[in-house]
């Protein structure tokens, strides 16, 4: 079987790889987001925690026996609470100064991070097994399809679904919501801002490291994963415009797609394809697709 | 410093720049020649990207791109074209430029830290083409440019000839820089800096004047690159890493945002840093260059220059 002369499971496979591509796109620009709308800062150091996810996750397997399930939820939960320290003991203190400040905070956190593991581990990347419970896959007829990337995707699609109705419709999610629109008046409210500030830097840091633990069977688990990666997320967050949380999530997935076709007809350009898009979403519509002008 | 100068205030900037310009032209008898061009590319790339950040107020995390395309295009012309070093250079800033102008109407799109985002983003999508345009040598870079004769006389493989020109390049450079700064064209920069919409309303044309800062801000980073191209005779791919693009922010925040010497007393510190650390940490530079970065975000936010102003000031008024 063959569409426009590419073979379906070609086609097929390459459209999975996109598909897990945005999923973590739309994780991470996600959290990227939520960061912003309270903080008003862009975390740089988002792909560092989401390379922190991915160590962890395999330092829990390779030195203490720890499997994958467990450092599903344990990893996010450690790099949170180290976002929680972070906010408390440095980016508190630049909340009123110019918002560059914070992304120069966070770029200089980012080389630590990255400088401390790559000292620890060196560049050349370390394998973490499939879990068991995945491993294998499903012959759908046109393709196979490994079960650990289908969970990949339905794994994140779940969070960022969750953590879309945990914004749009719970009380906690008014509270966030209130909060990006005017913090002085849901302080004087009787709100804890401060807390909600703090609490939603550890999510949101949280949900990179998430991403990351999910990463780490497919890719290689590398210092410098992160870095790569957040640069995209970038572009993919110029492009949605981050006053939408469904737009980040169908920015990021439709990049991840678009990236995946590119592989299959003009894979030269699949590197780029991305920052092309954003150059011309900024010609056209400079706001960005979800963004208010 | 917004306040009309003293005349005595002002004697004394002649001198210490005057001063300065001796050490300067001075310096390679005492001084490892191959460092001191290394410091003087970096500090002419600093003080091109502090006139954009420190007084236009422009982020750009995407400066590797104007040092490195520069580099790249220098460097070919002059091995493979046999064009003369001064027309290498001269081609590599008007590339740098033309960049700068095509990111800056992209990016003034967009303001704060959008701004910074698309930058970076442009210029990671240079990274990839330099990466795979088979012109450039993608991983191994560019090798074996050599230096050649300036204007068909001097021959610019001795060191201190080579010097001596990458010091004329700076001070052309720095000079350019000091002059942008203190026109009209600069008070407005800084206008726009302090309160965009208020300078709107006075009817300048907010948008082209950012474009022209980017541009001079582009060129003068490129000029800084072709000439560290012939110095080193390598353009390499690290040129064009956002970790360089990360390095001048550095260089500028711990020099002093916005003061005139800062980039370049912040880029001698950090190259003279590199230099002594390198072999003795290894990868640790990166965090220690992170944490410099963080100490300087949250303790240190006028930079050495900066805080020496200020110590000035307090001891003028007592």
């Amino acid at each position: 079987m063959e569409i426009f002369g590419v073979p379906t499971a070609l086609l097929g496979s390459q459209l999975l790889v996109g598909l897990i591509n945005g999923s973590f796109y739309a994780i991470l620009s996600l959290g990227l987001a939520i960061i912003f709308g309270l903080l008003n800062i862009i975390n740089f150091a988002h792909g560092a925690q989401y390379m922190m996810g991915a160590f962890i996750a395999w330092l829990a397997l390779t030195k203490f026996e720890v499997n994958y399930w467990v450092a599903l939820i344990a990893a996010p939960l450690l790099v949170g609470l180290l976002g929680v320290l972070l906010e408390r003991t440095m980016l508190r203190k630049l909340y009123k100064l110019d918002h560059l400040y914070g992304l120069l905070l966070t770029f200089g956190l980012a080389l630590i991070i990255e400088g401390i593991f790559r000292d620890q581990f060196g560049i050349s990347g370390e394998s973490y097994e499939v879990p068991e419970a995945l491993s294998g896959g499903i012959h759908l007829g046109f393709m196979f399809l490994p079960l650990y990337r289908a969970w990949v995707v339905v794994a994140s699609l779940t969070v960022c679904f969750g953590t879309w109705f945990m914004i749009e419709k719970t009380r906690l999610g008014a509270y966030l919501r209130a909060g990006t629109e005017n913090p002085q008046i849901v302080q004087a409210l009787g709100i804890n801002v401060p807390l909600l500030i703090t609490f939603t830097y550890g999510y949101g840091v949280a949900l990179a490291a998430f991403a990351g633990v999910l990463a780490a069977p497919v890719f290689q688990v590398n210092p410098l994963m992160g870095s790569n990666l957040i640069i995209v997320v970038f572009a993919v967050v110029v492009i949605g415009g981050m006053g939408s949380i469904l737009g980040s999530i169908v920015t990021g997935i439709g990049l991840g797609l678009i990236e995946g076709l590119t592989k299959v007809f003009y894979p030269e350009a699949s590197a780029v394809v991305v920052f092309v898009i954003m150059v011309v979403v900024l010609l056209l519509r400079p706001a960005g697709l979800f963004g208010k002008a | 410093m917004n306040s009309p100068a003293q005349p005595s205030a002002l004697i004394k900037t002649e001198v210490l720049y005057t001063g300065l310009f001796v050490v300067g032209l001075l310096a390679p008898f005492a001084v490892y020649p191959t460092f001191l061009m290394k410091l003087f590319c970096f500090a002419l790339f600093a003080s091109a990207f502090n006139l954009l950040l420190g007084f236009a107020g422009l982020l750009s995390f995407g400066h590797a791109a104007f040092l490195g395309t520069a580099g790249y295009v220098c460097g070919l012309l002059v091995r493979d074209s046999g064009v003369s070093p001064e027309v290498g250079i001269l081609a590599g800033t008007v590339s740098a430029g033309l960049l700068g102008w095509l990111f800056g109407i992209l990016a003034i799109r967009r303001t704060g830290i959008y701004f910074a985002m698309i930058t970076l983003a442009l210029a990671q999508m240079v990274y990839f083409l330099v990466l795979q345009v088979p012109a450039t040598g993608g991983e191994d870079g560019l090798q074996g440019v050599p230096r050649g004769n300036l204007f068909g006389l001097i021959d610019l493989s001795d060191n201190i000839a080579m010097y001596y020109l990458v010091y004329a390049v700076f001070s052309i450079g720095f000079f350019i820089i000091y002059r942008t700064i203190h026109s009209p064209f600069g008070q407005i920069l800084k206008a726009i800096r302090e309160n965009e919409p208020r300078a709107i309303s006075l009817g300048y044309d907010v948008a082209k004047f950012k474009l022209l800062a980017f541009v001079i801000s582009a060129s003068l980073a490129g000029l800084a690159g072709a000439t560290k191209t012939l110095v080193f005779q390598l353009a390499s791919l690290s040129d064009v890493h956002w970790h360089t693009s990360g390095e001048v922010v550095l260089m500028t925040l711990l020099g002093g945002l916005g003061t005139i010497l800062g980039p370049a007393v912040g880029s001698a510190t950090i190259v003279s840093l590199q230099n002594e650390l390198a072999d003795k940490v290894g990868s640790w530079v990166t965090v220690i260059m992170g944490a410099i970065f963080v100490a300087c975000v949250l303790a240190f936010r006028r930079g050495i220059v900066g805080e020496i102003q200020a110590l000035i000031q307090r001891a003028g008024i007592r």
